[in-house]
């Protein structure tokens, strides 16, 4: 059997939750990492979709109010 | 809709967690007496062992995911999984810390060979650590997943079977928490069930949030693909 140790006490116990506070400070800066990563992919989509909406006439693909337009045209046999 | 319903499920999870976290530490370090043994250094068992029993859930929460991953084919069941071991592993670096903390303050070591507890736990981190080295050596993702949950299954099922072999065993320094040989006190039970559903909590908001990051990313790949092609 190992003899006790106890000294010291409140240094250790602040130790081990500072341990764990860093543990999860360290996952969520990651997350934060990853999420501003999800952030900027984002934008650039936009960026990318807008361009093409501006490439593209009015009655955009995707867009709801083309869809609306085809699916009037195709129920007055127009297509 | 779908997604703003978990957006606010999450949100209150993440509120619960901290509510039940906070009322949990306030209690131990505020309403549970101190250790007549280990004194003040004690607190760390509403720390550590919480960690400890989560993290042990979590990878039979893993298991339990492949399961039903190899049973449906479903990827969101593997992703589950995946992300099940990955907040344990996380919890499970968390209990090791700890622990080394807590038997230096009180062994005088920061780690004992000859200890079952100890040792164990070690080998089940271990086991779990190669996880990730498994699941990205293979290339394709159908296969990977297959394998990762067949891994997930095998491990989870280890973990039962270790928790009890240890209990068996013969101790050495390290105290069983809840052995039939004198229990807790009312005071610091309570006050340990609470930072333990804290804990389960707060793995519980981790999963999710992590789930909802991989959920997002993976949208937004399927966007760009779909834009990609129609360019």
């Amino acid at each position: 059997m190992i003899p006790l140790a106890i000294e010291n006490a409140d240094r250790y116990v602040g130790g081990a939750y500072l341990v764990f506070l860093l543990l999860l400070l360290i996952y969520v800066a990651i997350m934060a990492a990853k999420l501003s990563r999800i952030q900027r992919e984002l934008g650039s989509l936009a960026e990318l979709a807008e361009r093409r909406s501006g490439e593209t006439p009015p009655r955009g693909v995707g867009s709801v109010r083309g869809r609306d337009q085809e699916i009037e045209a195709v129920r007055q046999g127009g297509r | 809709m779908a997604s703003a319903l978990q957006s606010i499920t999450l949100r209150r999870l993440a509120i619960a967690t901290v509510v039940v976290m906070g009322a949990g530490y306030a209690l131990a370090f505020l309403y549970a007496p101190e250790d007549a043994d280990q004194g003040f250094i004690q607190k760390i068992f509403y720390l550590h062992v919480p960690l400890a029993m989560v993290a042990l859930l979590g990878f039979i929460v893993a298991g339990i995911h492949a399961i039903r991953h190899l049973r449906t084919g479903d990827p969101k069941h593997d992703a589950r999984s995946y992300v099940s071991i990955h907040i344990s592993v996380i919890f499970g670096a968390g209990v090791l810390l700890t622990g080394a903390i807590w038997a230096k303050g009180s062994w005088g070591v920061w780690w004992e060979w000859r200890e079952p507890t100890l040792v164990s736990f070690l080998i089940v981190f271990l086991l779990y650590a190669t996880y990730y080295p498994l699941r990205y050596a293979i290339e394709d993702r159908e296969r990977q997943a297959r394998y990762a949950s067949v891994f997930a299954i095998t491990a989870g099922a280890f973990v039962p079977l270790n928790f009890l072999a240890v209990r068996l065993a013969q101790p050495l320094v390290h105290p069983r928490t809840f052995s039939s040989a004198g229990g807790l006190p009312d005071s610091m039970l309570l006050a340990f069930l609470v930072c333990l559903a804290g804990m389960a909590l707060l793995w519980a908001t981790l999963v999710w949030f992590e789930l909802d990051a991989k959920a997002a990313s993976a949208n937004l790949s399927r966007i760009r693909r779909r834009l990609e092609a129609t360019t």
